[in-house]
């Protein structure tokens, strides 16, 4: 028995210095970042937003962004329970969607208003880092967290790990609730019961050379408040915007690196 | 060895027969989840996760805990574990059924499941857990059939099953560790996110797990002729004392650090835990009873004399597991989720149908045991004759 309890020491002696080894091997990987900082050697394409909250609060009850984006891409508005809602693009108070800045004399302009919210497609996104069977991912041309409708399995583990609520969930199957309404589309692909959804930043308009539609419609309606264009590109919109203007991100000591910025 | 588990006293086939009527009501409400979507149960967008994955966290803890039998048999030569360690090792294969099919139930594309294995992801623990699940499982399994077979035909076990024994031990807490790990990594909730919950889950595993072992022990006792020995439950009971005694302390540090920094972020899901948050307490009165049962029976336990009464020994323990379910079957998933991400306070209750399967899946672990255990004691009884 002396002998076994020197064979399982040995084991446990080696899987210790496997898993101290793993560590260098980590920080090699992962490389030390504050929280503002965006990758070195950038990208070419990377899709961000950005959303002027004092614009988009001029429009008072406006829902042109949520509305258009809802009906294009078959996001069903679910019966009862709220807990079952569907949601790519919505409104926040502007303290439950800035946990992190609101204090007890934030002004009144901003405290209890309206903020628009939607997927940030970050640079470092936890729901593609914990998915088990990538069926959501980040697209390496452009940065866009897209989902896998067909290989999600619906363990709602991105939704455990997405710091923004930004994932909703198909707790029954949403057809039957878009045809009750007539608004069943047929060009945009409706999902089944049983799988996570949220916003794609309107991949399939950016793959003709279109804008998001929510922007589209943002603008139609004579809001302005969303502009959207390459992050890296200093001639686009958003460049300008960002260059002009104080941007905040969401939860930004998370390290998550959101795409969506902030005039506030 | 099959045969053994097709013949058996009336009671037993009672007990089959209950089981089979509770696994029955579980399929077809299980049918209907299939059908109507994950909408029966009382899960949501703000808390997606709930009392499945709250049961699978603990059963993991009740698989992982055969180690505190198969560690001192098997490396410390603790003889008077040898009629206990089979009772471990096929505890341990039925709490892996019990976690599997709680995920499995839980999925909202049960038929996609195996697009874990398709898609092998590993940065996900998801596919680590799978992967240790299983593999401990089979580890298990292996292990009783061949030391149990040996032990029928009269001869020494082959040389070639210490190593997986040996193997099985750290296995063991892997599982734990990387089902700690699913929630520990998660930025998003900071009631999970800290160091201590994987030292913490083995913790109260090794004192929950080592309780339903003295309790089926002592049943086999009174109602078979199988006895694993009185030396045998004091030692588990001993174990049961320490492994409590360090979980209250863990839990203990994590309150300190968790309130002491005072972070909202950090605090308030320890409010809404002991406190509630405005009328939202739903869980303030199971949390307090389990502290009150844990801190009373680690007292009880403390007494080398109480230890030694069977019959409030069996009590204390069935408090002891009450006590840890209520912290990770019901506390430890649910409160992560309250507050929410917006810091908006949602509650959650399981609803009928989620308890009906959840029952169901239960008492389908409860029927794989007790077929082990009859097929255990029949091979016992047939070597001893």
């Amino acid at each position: 028995m002396e002998k076994d309890r020197r064979a399982f020491l040995k084991i446990a002696g080696v899987s210790l210095v496997g898993a101290g080894s793993t560590v260098p091997l980590l920080s090699a990987l992962t490389r030390a970042r504050a929280s503002g900082d965006e990758p070195a050697a950038h990208p070419e394409v990377r899709w961000g937003m950005v959303i002027d909250t004092k614009k988009c609060l001029r429009k008072e009850g406006c829902t042109a962004c949520s509305a258009s984006c809802h009906w294009a891409h078959n996001v069903p508005t679910m019966p009862e329970p709220k807990r079952h809602e569907v949601k790519w693009i919505w409104k926040e108070q502007y303290e439950h969607a800035f946990t992190e800045q609101h204090h007890g004399f934030t002004n009144e302009a901003l405290a209890g208003q309206p903020v628009t919210v939607l997927c940030n497609h970050c640079e470092r996104p936890p729901c593609v880092r914990v998915c088990p069977t990538q069926a959501t991912f980040k697209r390496m041309s452009d940065g866009i967290v897209a989902m896998d409708q067909h290989r999600c399995i619906g363990c709602r583990y991105c939704m455990a790990a997405c710091p923004y609520g930004a994932r909703s969930f198909n707790w029954s199957d949403p057809r039957p609730v878009l045809e009750a309404s007539r608004s069943l589309r047929d060009d945009f692909p409706a999902r089944s019961k049983g799988v996570v959804e949220k916003c794609n930043f309107c991949a399939e308009r950016l793959a003709k050379g279109e804008r998001p539609l929510c922007v589209e419609a943002c603008h139609a309606n004579g809001g302005r408040a969303l502009a959207f264009g390459n992050l890296y590109d200093e001639s686009s919109e958003m460049a300008k915007l960002l260059k002009r203007s104080h941007t905040i991100r969401r939860k930004p000591s998370l390290g998550t690196q959101p795409h969506v910025f902030y005039i506030v | 060895m099959l045969e053994k588990a097709l013949k058996g006293t009336p009671k037993y086939w009672i007990l089959v027969g209950l089981l089979l009527i509770i696994i029955a009501a579980g399929v077809l409400t299980f049918l209907r989840q299939l059908q109507e979507g994950l909408g029966i149960t009382g899960l949501g967008r703000d808390i997606p996760w709930g009392f499945y994955i709250a049961q699978f966290t603990f059963m993991v803890g009740v698989a992982a805990s055969a180690v505190m039998v198969v560690l001192p048999y098997y490396l410390h030569d603790f003889k008077a574990f040898g009629r206990l360690v089979i009772l471990g090792e096929m505890l341990a294969v039925s709490a892996v059924l019990v976690c599997s099919l709680f995920i499995f139930v839980d999925m909202g594309q049960p038929s996609r499941v195996l697009n874990v294995m398709l898609y092998p992801t590993l940065g996900s623990p998801m596919f680590w857990d799978m992967m240790s699940l299983m593999g401990y499982a089979g580890l298990n399994a292996v292990i009783a059939y061949v030391t149990f077979g040996a032990e029928r035909a009269g001869v020494a076990p082959p040389k070639w099953i210490k190593p997986i024994i040996i193997l099985s031990i750290p296995w063991a807490v892997s599982i734990h560790t990387v089902t700690a790990f699913l929630y520990a990594g998660l930025e998003a909730r900071h009631f999970w996110m800290t160091a201590i919950l994987a030292p913490r889950f083995l913790a109260s595993a090794f004192a929950s797990g080592p309780s339903l072992l003295i309790i089926l022990a002592l049943v086999l006792r009174k109602f078979t002729k199988f006895d694993v020995g009185d030396v045998a439950i004091g030692k588990l009971a001993q174990i049961v004392t320490y492994a409590l005694a360090v979980s209250i302390f863990f839990f203990l540090v994590e309150l300190f650090t968790g309130l002491y920094s005072d972070i909202p972020s950090h605090t308030a899901h320890f409010e809404y835990l002991f406190k509630g948050i405005g009328e939202h307490k739903a869980l303030v009165n199971w949390m307090w009873t389990s502290q009150i049962l844990a801190f009373g029976s680690l007292g009880v336990l403390l007494m080398p004399s109480a230890r030694k009464k069977h019959g409030l020994l069996a009590v204390v323990c069935g408090l002891v597991i009450f006590a840890i379910w209520i912290e990770k079957g019901l506390g430890m998933i649910i409160a992560a989720f309250v507050p929410n991400t917006f810091h908006r306070v949602v509650e959650y209750a399981p609803t009928g149908p989620e308890l009906t399967i959840s029952l169901g899946v239960y008492a389908l672990g409860a029927l794989l045991l007790t077929v082990l255990y009859k097929i255990a004691i029949g091979v016992r009884e047939e070597v001893e004759s």
